[in-house]
């Protein structure tokens, strides 16, 4: 799993919000669902999303199977100082997921 | 003879009637949007009511696909030095599992704008509320015709 795909700004101007995107390959299991087989395929979606900007938390989601396959999220973060958001979240089977990206602030 | 109405107040009465008359006929266009009937946001709500104002919640009118409806969330600032937001909830009428999802904001942000896809089992209100640091709730909710439901109960 943990493949995503995030997209934020090489350059932000401090003070001002900067756009975040990331997408992240999660099949969002509903547990609704039956596979070929008739085999009923377990919930498995991503709970818990969120993004922290230089260490400190800026956004939180609480997930459920209403968001759809692929989770999309996306948001402004103030540009402060330059440095990382780190983006985390973890699904019902216990998968954690990572990703990170770099902003320079002038 | 007859007491009469003095011609003054028979009009007054009229006058009364026909202004009430006016405001039932226009209060349906000021009304707050009927909140549906949703355990979990009744009991976020608890018993407050929300402002139907400031939050913003844009879905299509229409959307092919109930498997992926693209969504937009918004509550324009400035926040500081007032209330900032701490929370959005996203209520669906009709999913299996009603609050989609829950956008927390640990420290306040400039600029409160999501967008995100959603799943909707088929046609139906989605409600947004906001929750303020001091505990005010602005509300937004938009109805979504979706052509095809995302196949939630597996048929």
């Amino acid at each position: 799993m943990a493949d995503s795909r995030v997209s934020v700004p090489k350059e932000a101007r401090r003070g001002e919000p900067f756009e975040v995107r990331i997408s992240i390959r999660h099949p969002m299991e509903t547990g609704y669902r039956t596979d070929e087989s008739g085999n009923h395929v377990p919930r498995n979606v991503i709970r818990r999303f969120a993004c922290r900007y230089n260490g400190a938390p800026v956004l939180a989601v609480r997930v459920s199977s209403g968001i759809a396959a692929n989770p999309y999220f996306r948001f402004f973060v103030t540009a402060r100082e330059s440095g990382a958001l780190e983006f985390e979240w973890v699904d019902d089977a216990g998968v954690r997921g990572e990703a990170r990206a770099d902003v320079a602030v002038v | 003879m007859k007491p009469r109405a003095h011609p003054a107040a028979a009009r007054r009465r009229w006058l009364k009637g026909a202004a009430a008359l006016a405001m039932a006929r226009s209060l349906p266009g000021f009304a707050a949007p009927e909140m549906p009937d949703i355990p979990l946001l009744t009991q976020l709500l608890a018993g407050r009511v929300p402002r139907w104002e400031r939050l913003r919640l844009d879905l299509p009118a229409l959307a092919d696909n109930g498997l992926a409806v693209p969504l937009k969330l918004a509550l324009p600032g400035p926040f500081a030095p007032g209330p900032s937001v701490q929370a959005i909830h996203l209520f669906s009428e009709k999913n299996p599992v009603p609050e989609m999802a829950v956008f927390e904001f640990p420290a306040p942000l400039e600029r409160i704008e999501i967008d995100t896809r959603v799943r909707l089992a088929g046609s139906q209100k989605v409600v947004a509320v906001a929750v303020m640091s001091d505990q005010t709730l602005y509300a937004a909710a938009g109805d979504v015709i979706v052509t095809i439901a995302a196949c939630l109960d597996g048929s």
